[in-house]
């Protein structure tokens, strides 16, 4: 792709139905979706790290070991790969112009999703509650902002889930909304790999 | 009802913060008075407010920049006529509270509020031209990133009025800028300001880099690329890769003053060194996002008014490329009395020492590009042959700092001031006046006054080396920064000199404003009807001064590096016009949710520093109500008819001949 001069080109001298001078084709959308996407890998980085320099920060209060439950956790990220597997059926039935099957996909990886949320919440609720909240240790407040941050994106999609049911509902599968459910999806399966090396990094290495 | 916000906020016990919010207010109402008797408001708000053309939104940014240059230099001649008086005991005019205060808003104006909008203005006014697009990719995006870096300028503003700035530094290290040592907003408004313009900032880093990648015309691969575009599009990849990091840090800090956690704490764990490195982590590579543009364009000045192509094309990108990837690892050299260990400390001094062949490069590019030339010694000539030599000296100051050994004598003291000024003067100032000089007659169609431009060059440049280099001699002497007074007499002289080199700056700035005023009056003499008023290479130059909203009536096509000198050379010397048959030309619509958003986040931004939390809320739920506006509006974009376009064109080819 480097060298390729890209979609810019003119050459139509009839009617509106060409897009080739577009500003905004789905393909500038969705590129443009990636750059972000990497953008907020930094900032996913950068948690990373400040988690693992503070991982032994715990100021006498507990360590990882102490307090995660890893049966919750197990079921919360079964919950989140399937979501990313009922979303890719949904991008499947884009593709296939169903628009209800489309809707229908988008529902149930919105309830899986809320489901993650759910838990999620139950856990922090918990924590706070044994007086193991963020402000406990520096340990806590890395792994409370490390997992909500996480969290606050998934929350962010499942609003962006509810925007996409309420246009698919208005407009239909359009050239509008169409590249905004392939950035959803990207967006979506993004959360999925980050929740996976939460999961091994924070999770599984913290009770081993 | 109002947080932490009462009416003893407003700081009326010190006489010259009262005097300038007075004269602030004045020039306020009186402006808004004018506009208002002359009706622009209509004007201001469908022409500009709302417009989505990258080439006015270039201009509104460096007229903010511009603006906040003279709020950054009067903290600077405060800070210098301070030090020139508080000399063996004497307090000086300026409290340490009030000093600390000025010597962060000084960093923080001119690095986030200046610089950054000066380079990115110049990249929205000259990237698309130069590329041959007809906006950036994501028209919409741009216009609220300029907007969101407005709220960041507005709160930084808001602090002289409503409580007061950090005391911090402009990097605000923990943990001072923790709830222990400073309780107050200051940080506050250092936190959302930096946090809300910092988000606009990213997103302009995501439009450009897409835009450059997607957007290119007919023929113009990445290896025929004008330098400017690619230094920029260097700029922004660091823009993406490090702007995160200073959100997220950010972020941190914030939950540890509003939330009471532990990142950067002395007590429960926290580790205050790993603010210090994010912080760095994205400061180095801020660096180069503002000096990268500025080589842009020193290339792009030498190669037009040397009449010759820039000599080792090549070499220049892969120079630029190499500088961006050994940007991201020589942060530590910002702290290597960090005790990090030899080793360490080892690895990224020689890094930072490598950095400086890629710019070595870079300089003999230059020089060689002006060799057996006919070089002619316009102003943004002569802000290059001065960037060139005093740039170099900076970067062998630089150098002595690469090494660890000679950092620890040199860290913290007057050196390290002396040294990024040497640069950061020398190299982003010099590069974005002589950018302003080279592009304003493609914003607005005629030239600036030389006289006055020239002025200004001798005034900035002597005045710098009077300013500067005495700091390097004191810091011999033991003198570091941040200091409000000082015991030894013997550093007065020294610090008189400073002073007055200060004072010339001062005069070179005020150059350049008679220059602008100069030129406005004269704009029918110095007119340029053609687009091309300095014999340019590159395509911004092809279209017509100032360039039509739409850019080019036909996008153009290029076969050369630089690609309208060879159009040019094919149509025997003359600038080839466009020729009917026009077509109908897609463009994006203006936008009233950019500005709006921007107003909600700074409203929630105030809130959020005095603690107001419901007025936090509506103003976030306000913001996204606004976005969801956009999201549900379908009416972006429209077609500038062919019969329109040729209007456009054939206006201004009569001019044109008019003029023959």
């Amino acid at each position: 792709m480097a060298t390729d001069t890209l979609s810019n080109h003119e050459g139509h001298a009839h009617g509106h139905d060409h897009h080739d001078d577009h500003h905004d084709t789905a393909g500038t959308k969705v590129f443009g979706f990636w750059v972000y996407l990497m953008s907020d890998l930094v900032i996913f980085g950068s948690l990373f790290a400040t988690y693992a320099v503070l991982l032994r920060g715990t100021a006498g209060g507990p360590s990882g070991a102490d307090i995660f439950e890893l049966p919750l956790i197990l079921i919360s990220t079964f919950l989140l790969l399937v979501s990313s597997f009922t979303y890719g059926m949904a991008v499947l039935a884009m593709n296939a112009d169903r628009v209800n099957q489309v809707k229908a996909w988008l529902a149930v990886t919105f309830l899986l999703g809320a489901g993650f949320i759910g838990l999620e919440l139950y856990e922090f609720q918990h924590l706070i509650h044994l007086g193991f909240g963020p402000d406990r240790s520096a340990f806590l407040s890395a792994f409370f902002t490390l997992v909500g941050t996480h969290g606050l994106h998934v929350i962010f999609g499942l609003i962006w889930i509810l925007v996409m049911l309420v246009q698919l509902q208005q407009k239909g599968l359009t050239e509008m909304t169409r590249p905004r459910i392939m950035c959803l999806s990207l967006f979506w399966h993004f959360l999925d790999i980050v929740w996976i090396c939460v999961f091994s990094f924070v999770y599984l290495m913290g009770v081993l | 009802m109002f947080g932490k916000l009462s009416l003893e906020a407003i700081p009326t016990h010190d006489p010259i913060i009262m005097t300038t919010i007075t004269a602030i207010v004045i020039g306020g109402l009186a402006l808004v008075a004018a506009i208002t008797y002359f009706k622009k408001w209509g004007y201001l708000w469908s022409e500009w407010i709302t417009s989505i053309d990258h080439k006015k939104l270039g201009i509104m940014y460096f007229l903010v920049a511009l603006v906040m240059l003279l709020r950054g230099f009067a903290d600077a001649i405060m800070m210098r006529s301070q030090l020139a008086m508080a000399s063996a005991g004497a307090e000086g005019f300026l409290p340490p509270s009030h000093y600390d205060q000025i010597f962060t808003a000084h960093g923080v104006i001119m690095i986030f509020f200046v610089a950054m909008p000066m380079v990115i203005g110049l990249m929205n006014l000259v990237v698309p031209l130069q590329i041959g697009a007809r906006d950036v990719a994501f028209p919409f995006l741009n216009n609220l990133s300029f907007w969101l870096f407005v709220a960041g300028v507005v709160l930084v503003n808001v602090s002289l009025f409503a409580g007061e700035f950090a005391k911090t530094g402009w990097l605000a290290y923990a943990p001072l800028s923790g709830l222990d040592y400073s309780p107050g907003v200051g940080v506050d408004y250092w936190i959302w300001a930096l946090q809300i313009s910092g988000i606009g900032t990213t997103l302009t880093g995501i439009n450009f880099f897409v835009t450059i990648l997607k957007m290119r015309t007919k023929g113009m691969t990445l290896f025929r690329m004008p330098i400017f575009t690619w230094t920029s599009l260097c700029a922004n990849v660091l823009i993406i890769a490090s702007f995160p990091i200073l959100t997220a840090t950010i972020a941190l800090l914030t939950l540890d003053r509003y939330l009471g956690m532990h990142f950067f704490t002395n007590d429960f764990g926290g580790n205050m060194m790993m603010y210090v490195n994010l912080i760095w982590a994205w400061g180095h590579p801020e660096v180069y996002i503002l000096i990268l543009p500025a080589f842009g364009v020193f290339s792009e000045v030498i190669s037009t008014f040397a009449r010759k192509r820039l000599f080792g094309y090549g070499t220049m990108v892969w120079a630029t490329v190499a500088i961006t990837i050994l940007s991201f690892i020589v942060w530590l050299h910002h702290f290597f009395t960090m005790g990090a260990g030899a080793n360490v400390n080892a690895f990224f001094g020689i890094m930072t020492m490598i950095i400086a062949i890629p710019t070595g490069v870079k300089i003999f590019n230059w020089l060689f590009t002006m060799f057996r030339g006919r070089l002619e010694f316009t102003s943004p000539v002569l802000w290059t042959l001065g960037f060139i030599i005093t740039f170099t000296l900076g970067g062998m100051t630089g150098v002595m700092l690469a090494v660890p050994a000679a950092n620890f004598v040199l860290h913290n003291s007057l050196f390290v001031i002396a040294h990024f000024h040497n640069v950061i003067i020398g190299g982003v100032v010099f590069g974005m006046l002589a950018g302003l000089t080279f592009w304003f007659p493609k914003a607005f169609g005629f030239t600036l006054d030389e006289k006055w431009g020239k002025r200004s060059f001798w005034c900035w440049i002597i005045g710098f080396y009077m300013a500067f280099m005495p700091l390097y001699v004191l810091a011999f002497f033991g003198a570091v920064r941040r200091m409000q007074s000082y015991e030894n007499g013997d550093w007065q002289p020294l610090m008189i000199v400073a002073w007055v080199g200060a004072l010339i700056i001062a005069a070179g700035i005020a150059c350049t404003v008679i220059q602008f005023i100069v030129s406005i009056r004269d704009r029918k003499k110095n007119q340029d009807v053609t687009g091309d008023p300095w014999g340019g290479r590159t395509l911004e130059w092809s279209t017509s001064s100032p360039a039509p909203f739409y850019n080019f009536a036909h996008l153009p096509e290029v076969n050369d590096i630089d690609g309208f000198w060879d159009q040019k050379q094919r149509n025997g010397g003359e600038a080839p016009l466009s020729k009917p048959p026009y077509q109908d030309i897609h463009m994006p619509k203006n936008t009233w949710e950019g500005p709006i958003i921007a107003l909600f986040a700074t409203v929630a931004g105030f809130a959020l520093v005095w603690h107001i939390w419901w007025l936090a809320i509506v103003g976030g739920v306000a913001t996204f109500a606004t976005f969801m506006a956009r999201v549900f509006r379908e009416d972006v974009d429209y077609y500038v008819p062919a019969a329109e376009v040729e209007r456009i064109e054939r206006e201004h080819q009569q001019r044109v001949e008019m003029q023959a």
